[in-house]
């Protein structure tokens, strides 16, 4: 294969599309449940990447060899305990005010994450490049005339691996049918006896920890990173949401996936108008298709 | 001579009314300032930062008038911005290469800048038609993206620079120039307001199905309301360029528009004296903060960053939003902004 | 014989899959009141809401008699949107009151009359002679009405600090500023004890010949119903059950079936 359409792009948007859909479905989850378009959603990733970031630092300050899976379960904790925090500060008090306060309130949040960090000496508002060869070191494989990392393959079978997980604990244990619940009639699941502020803290937490690995394998992959990284990929993530059907995971997932696609690609056609395909994309499925592809569809009532 | 009296008595009949009143004020702020800088007393920096305010008043006031008083939230603001100073630019400094002075000039700039408006009116007719079935937050997102489209597209213009922007513009927008134009635009925005077409506005904000059901076309009012908000912050925009001489894509990003955003929330929705007061509040708030951090580096052991500003700024979104939902002016506005017939009326809804 | 007001020719809808109203027909005389009842989700409000252009009909098709030059003319008003639909002369309350409770009474009353409004946004920038008299006088009609109405005290109150009795009476009198010939109203005397219901029916008669309406009415108390309507077509689950006097109505088995097989 040659010319634009060949097995390196596949694996490209296949890696992006992993990254887009474990932030995506956190967008996902939390709106499933209070209806929020969380803009600090982005951010949750940023931290997991700076998490990530000073743990190598760390360890290899102290001449010790860090572990990848330890060093995902920090970003997961840094991104699970944000994102925990943001919902308490500032979502919780707002439950039941008008919906844009809130929206509102997740700009700000959102802000306030990004500032503080670069605000913060330690982090700075700079680039810094993430020191992944020495939580890995690189291993490069060429198949059918593709180039192939192992930075890539850790991205995909991490990123897959989490999906996975994240499918059966919101499809077979308590608390994911709870959430279940509670995404289709919060009234009536808090009827039934389910404490609802107790899943949207956990739909929170799940959220950010998902973001947060996906700044790790960020990191890992693109290894340049600074506080404002989650703006745009957190709103494309948001977009893949849309795409797939908002309050839905396995359509978060697939709108993620469309989404790697289509921007890899569009980006190999024509790098700037590439950067607007996913812009592009958002309003024609709000325009013909607003539940998206995996959604329900509703209807106002008179 | 009778026709010449009441000629007289005209004029000082307008000057009683309230727009007269306002008119007195403009003169007389206009007035003070004027010599303070020409003297120097004020010096040109400051003098800046009051310009910088005046142009946010009207982007606040624009952008109130779409999200606080027709209910459509939108975040693409900045981007009609960008359609107005680009379009006013490059009429400008590209296509006329007008002179920065003499009246030929000043004619041109005048027309420039309502080109800019009505080209960034014209986007948002267009973006509102398709757009504006869509609700609440999915709005928000289509409004941002469409802003973030409108900053691509302009990236890959090369006639006007592409993402290096467009330097040298000639500085048209005076002081003079400047209180002239926000002036009158919340003045016509004001009017448009309090009028039946702004109360089928506020009607739409309320309850969009019963504001149908009475009889109101939603579906134009709400283009309306957008195309107007789109034409006055071209406008806007059209007068930051001719006021920092250089304009680039990125100054119309999303985080621009968050600011303006942040100054219709912190003033009141649906208050045009509370996007009044924002606007200039917070620009100068910002300035304040600006050489209040720069002090506080000589106190402090570690440096300290501009990015703090940003970081008060957003604590003060959050907390209005946690403590004053509702803003700083709620939906009450100052008396002269209200047009006498409409006084009792206003007084009982504030 | 009177002219038909307003014609429901069998219609038909579906929500996705689910059939809401099943061959609907309906020739309303003008300057009848009629009722509709039915238990809860029959499909009543859906003939509201597709009469007034909010839903399309799957199937079937509505027509409307109304002035148009001072002619009477029958419109097909099927595919009209519902503004549209409001400025040919068709006005409606809701079940659920829905007055704009952030703006005060009297602009409630003066949006009503928005679309009889002749200027346009030049007008109102510059604030010009036509500007002034259109205002004068649509301040004026809104004041009169509100007056007829008793809620002329009420005029500078924001509509949510209004009593319950007082939102009905505006959410009705704002019907009538839209200068309906036909009043589509929906569960009036939802919320009220007997003596308040008394009153309405009163209020209902009266308005019905000063303002020389027609009426069309959803009601659940049958007191209200059998007392004020001429004739009363019953639904359930969607289709006509019934349809005749209050007398035939409520001596028809089928009728008492719907309403007490399955009390609401």
């Amino acid at each position: 294969m040659s010319g634009i359409f060949n097995l390196q792009q596949v694996i490209n948007s296949i890696q992006l599309g992993s990254i887009y859909a474990l932030i995506s479905i956190g967008y996902t989850l939390v709106y499933g449940i209070i209806k929020l378009i969380n803009f600090a959603h982005g951010d949750f990733y940023m931290i997991g990447a700076y998490a990530a970031y000073f743990a190598v630092i760390f360890s290899a300050a102290r001449k010790e060899h860090p572990n990848v899976i330890i060093v995902l379960l920090i970003s997961m904790t840094a991104g699970a305990i944000v994102a925990f925090l943001s919902n308490r500060i500032a979502y919780r008090p707002l439950r039941y005010k008008p919906r844009l306060s809130a929206l509102i309130t997740a700009i700000g949040v959102s802000m306030f994450l990004e500032y503080t960090s670069s605000a913060i000496p330690a982090v700075g508002p700079s680039y810094r490049a993430f020191p992944q060869s020495q939580l890995i070191p690189e291993r490069t494989y060429h198949m059918w005339g593709a180039v192939l990392t192992n930075y890539q393959i850790v991205n995909i079978v991490i990123a897959v691996t989490l999906m996975i997980i994240l499918t059966y604990i919101v499809q077979h244990t308590r608390i994911g049918m709870a959430m279940r619940a509670s995404a289709q009639d919060k009234d009536a699941a808090s009827l039934m006896g389910i404490d609802i502020e107790k899943i949207i803290d956990f739909t929170f937490i799940i959220g950010g920890a998902l973001a947060g690995a996906a700044g790790l394998l960020t990191g890992i992959t693109y290894p340049r990173i600074n506080p404002y990284m989650g703006i745009i990929p957190g709103l494309k993530a948001f977009i893949a949401a849309v795409l797939g059907g908002i309050g839905s995971v396995p359509g978060a997932m697939l709108g993620s996936y469309i989404m790697g696609f289509a921007e890899v690609f569009g980006m190999a056609i024509n790098s700037i108008l590439g950067e607007g395909i996913a812009y592009a994309i958002l309003i024609l499925v709000l325009i013909f298709l607003p539940q998206g592809i995996l959604g329900k569809k509703t209807g106002e009532k008179v | 001579m009778s026709g010449k009296n009441s000629i007289m008595q005209n004029i000082v009949r307008f000057l009683k009314s309230r727009n007269g009143k306002i008119l007195i004020g403009t003169f007389i702020f206009w007035l003070i300032l004027y010599p303070l800088n020409k003297f120097n007393v004020m010096n040109n920096y400051w003098m800046h930062v009051v310009n910088v305010s005046l142009i946010f008043v009207i982007l606040t006031v624009s952008l109130n008038l779409i999200n606080g008083f027709t209910g459509q939230f939108s975040i693409g603001h900045m981007g009609f911005a960008a359609v107005g100073a680009y379009t006013a630019a490059t009429l400008t400094t590209l296509v006329w290469k007008v002179p920065s002075h003499g009246i030929v000039a000043y004619t041109a700039f005048i027309g420039a800048l309502l080109l800019g408006g009505i080209a960034a009116a014209f986007i948002g007719f267009l973006i509102g038609l398709p757009t504006l079935r869509l609700r609440g937050d999915y709005l928000a997102i289509v409004t941002l993206a469409f802003g973030e489209i409108i900053r691509v597209i302009i990236n890959s213009i090369d006639f006007v620079g592409g993402p290096r922007g467009i330097p040298g513009i000639p500085r048209f927008s005076t002081f003079t120039v400047v209180v002239v134009v926000t002036v009158l635009s919340v003045i016509i925005m004001k009017n448009v307001i309090y009028s039946s077409i702004g109360r089928a506005l506020l009607s739409i904000r309320e309850d969009e199905v019963a504001s149908e059901l009475v009889g109101v076309d939603t579906t134009r009012y709400k283009v309306l309301g957008f195309t107007v908000g789109a034409f006055f912050a071209g406008i806007g925009g059209g007068l930051l360029a001719h006021l920092v001489q250089y304009i680039n894509p990125l100054q119309f990003g999303f985080m621009a528009t968050i600011y303006v955003l942040i100054m219709v929330y912190i003033g009141g929705v649906g208050s045009i004296s509370g996007s009044i007061v924002a606007a200039i509040g917070l620009t100068f708030l910002s300035e304040g903060l600006r050489f209040g951090l720069d002090k506080l580096n000589s106190v402090t052991p570690f440096p300290v960053g501009p990015e703090w500003r940003m970081v008060i700024y957003s604590v003060l979104l959050v907390a209005t939003m946690l403590y004053k939902t509702n803003g700083l002016m709620g939906d009450r506005e100052f008396e002269v902004l209200i047009p006498e017939e409409e006084d009792e009326n206003a007084k009982h809804s504030a | 014989m009177p002219n038909t007001a307003l014609k429901v020719d069998h219609v038909t809808h579906y929500f996705g899959g689910l059939r809401a109203v099943h061959n609907f027909h309906m020739e309303l005389p003008q300057g009848v009141i009629w009722g509709l009842i039915g238990p809860n989700g029959a499909g009543k409000t859906t003939i509201f809401n597709l009469i007034t252009g909010v839903y399309t009909p799957t199937e079937g098709k509505i027509y409307f008699r109304h002035n148009k030059h001072g002619n009477e003319v029958t419109e097909d008003i099927t595919r009209y949107k519902p503004h549209t639909i409001v400025s040919k002369g068709i006005a409606r309350t809701f079940q659920n009151l829905r007055v704009f409770n952030n703006l005060t009474v009297l602009d409630n009353i003066r949006i009503a009359g928005h679309f009889r409004i002749q200027y346009g946004l030049y007008d109102s920038v510059v604030r010009n002679r036509k500007f002034k008299e259109e205002e004068i006088k649509l301040r004026e009609e809104a004041m009169k009405l509100l007056e007829m109405f008793n809620l002329h005290s009420r005029a500078y109150t924001l509509a949510k600090g209004l009593p319950y009795g007082e939102l009905r009476r505006l959410e009705i009198a704002r019907a009538l500023a839209t200068h309906p010939l036909l009043l589509l109203l929906d569960e009036p005397a939802a919320g009220m004890n007997p003596k308040e219901t008394e009153e309405l029916m009163d209020m209902i008669r009266w308005i019905k010949k000063e303002f020389n309406l027609t009426i069309f009415l959803i009601e659940h108390h049958m007191k209200f119903v059998m007392g004020i309507c001429e004739r009363i077509k019953v639904m359930d689950f969607g289709e006509t059950i019934a349809e005749g006097t209050p007398e035939e109505v409520s001596n028809n088995p089928k009728v008492i079936e719907a309403y007490l097989g399955r009390k609401k």
